[in-house]
């Protein structure tokens, strides 16, 4: 990424802003503070519907350039309203996975994965045209042609079981993060436990980075069979516990609000207790 | 012969030769190695800090007071195995040092290790006047950190007062404080986490 992200924001030099003032700022003269409001609604999960409305019409934004044609403020709307949660979003999100701007594009289909709509799929497996051949680096940028592991995590988030067959062959991308998501998507689509314990494989990489990424893979599909494997992973612990938490919803789904636990959800508190 | 021992953990030039090195030092069991079994809580090499940690908290009690002197204030991933560790040995002088963590700390790992440790303190070494504010305090500090923005902070939060309940005079206030958290809080782990707690 080119830009600061989020955490690059301290409280100290940020203005400080109120819903109003944030959503006031989307349309300053000052491009810098429209890019901190969208950031900060987001952030704070500001769901008005008047905000929903400024951020969606900030994915049109103009004004805000970089000097490789990218769309900062676009960028920014597009994960605010991943965060919010407000289903109007989704159209204006789909559209953006057209935009020329790579950042917008994965930003946008980071988004439509929270989202969970499936009128997202024909959109997100339109981006995986051309296969693995496609899926290459762009010279002299520090991505693929598409973002790739977001928008495979997304249809893999959606249920998009038309798409199993254009996924799979990613199990063999070159990069890892690639590889990941096109077996945590598998996983989710098929449920078959072999691309569970891909991810479970991986988290004995030597690479760090990979497996702090596989954690959060596993936790995201909820895979109760890495619970001990988690657990032991050379990373630091906060990554282990957001893992364990994702195992652990997934195994109260069914029995919400209902005063009883499973074994299986108590063995994941237990491994939670373990790590604190 | 510590001595021999404690320099190789000094002259450890890879990763693997320090946690070789530390666990030959541990075996030791000599009270000469506390200085350098906490020093490599600051390595960054958490293999040779666990063993280290397994080691501090074997000794128990005889190490507390150097872990509690010698708390690293500028490197929290040292700071965390420390309050780890004396959490583990669960000695009750080590109070003040756990309430000031799970209260003030900026690190999460550091918050979590102190919450849970405040709940499993050994109370029963404690003069009764003294044993009773300890008590109190530490009754104080979970339930205010239990209202932290910070999911894993009220997780740890729920870890420790479950401990504390195990102190008829608190089980009711905690009870009080778990129903509460049980129908508010937005988070499911926390909840379930609380269902086990009760």
């Amino acid at each position: 990424m080119n830009e600061p992200s989020a955490s690059e924001y301290s409280a100290e030099n940020a203005p400080q802003l109120t819903p109003e003032l944030a959503l006031a700022n989307l349309q300053s003269p000052d491009l810098s503070l429209r890019y901190y409001a969208a950031w900060w609604l987001g952030k704070f999960r500001v769901s008005h519907p008047d905000v929903v409305d400024a951020l969606i019409a900030a994915l049109e934004d103009e004004a805000d350039r970089t000097e490789m044609g990218g769309y900062p403020l676009r960028r920014n709307a597009a994960r605010a309203l991943g965060k919010l949660g407000d289903a109007k979003a989704i159209p204006g999100l789909i559209k953006s996975l057209e935009c020329h701007d790579f950042y917008v594009r994965e930003a946008a289909a980071q988004s439509l994965q929270k989202l969970r709509d499936k009128t997202a799929a024909p959109a997100l497996i339109k981006m995986l045209d051309g296969g693995v051949a496609q899926a290459v680096q762009v010279m002299g940028r520090p991505h693929l042609t598409q973002p790739y592991e977001a928008v495979i995590e997304a249809l893999g988030a959606i249920g998009a079981t038309e798409a199993i067959s254009l996924i799979s062959p990613f199990l063999e991308h070159e990069v890892p993060g690639v590889q990941c998501a096109a077996a945590r998507a598998m996983y989710q689509l098929t449920q078959d436990p072999v691309y569970g314990d891909r991810l479970v494989k991986t988290l004995s990489s030597s690479d760090l980075k990979l497996r702090r990424l596989v954690l959060t893979d596993l936790g995201a599909i909820g895979y109760m069979a890495a619970a001990e494997a988690i657990a032991i992973a050379q990373v630091e612990n906060s990554f282990k516990l957001i893992a364990l938490k994702g195992l652990l919803e997934h195994q109260l789904i069914p029995e919400l609000d209902v005063l009883s636990v499973s074994d299986n959800a108590i063995q994941v508190m237990n491994l939670m207790d373990s790590l604190l | 012969m510590t001595d021999e021992l404690i320099r190789a953990v000094a002259q450890a030039d890879t990763p693997a030769n320090m946690v070789t090195a530390v666990q030959n030092l541990a075996a030791a069991k000599d009270v000469a190695a506390i200085p350098t079994l906490i020093a490599v809580f600051g390595y960054n090499n958490p293999s040779a800090a666990t063993v280290a940690a397994a080691a501090l908290t074997e000794m128990g009690e005889i190490a507390v007071p150097q872990l509690l002197s010698q708390i690293d204030d500028y490197n929290y991933g040292a700071r965390a195995y420390s309050i780890r560790t004396l959490a583990a040995i669960a000695d009750p002088r080590a109070i003040d040092v756990l309430i000031t963590a799970a209260a003030t700390d900026f690190a999460p790992s550091v918050r979590r290790a102190a919450a849970k440790g405040l709940g499993n303190l050994h109370w029963h070494k404690l003069e009764p006047a003294d044993r009773e504010t300890a008590l109190k305090k530490a009754l104080e500090t979970l339930l205010f950190i239990s209202q932290d923005s910070e999911w894993s902070i009220r997780y740890a939060a729920v870890v420790g007062l479950q401990a504390l309940a195990k102190i008829p005079d608190l089980q009711q206030p905690i009870r009080t404080r778990l129903d509460q958290m049980l129908a508010t809080d937005d988070e499911k782990a926390i909840r379930a986490r609380v269902q086990l707690a009760i």
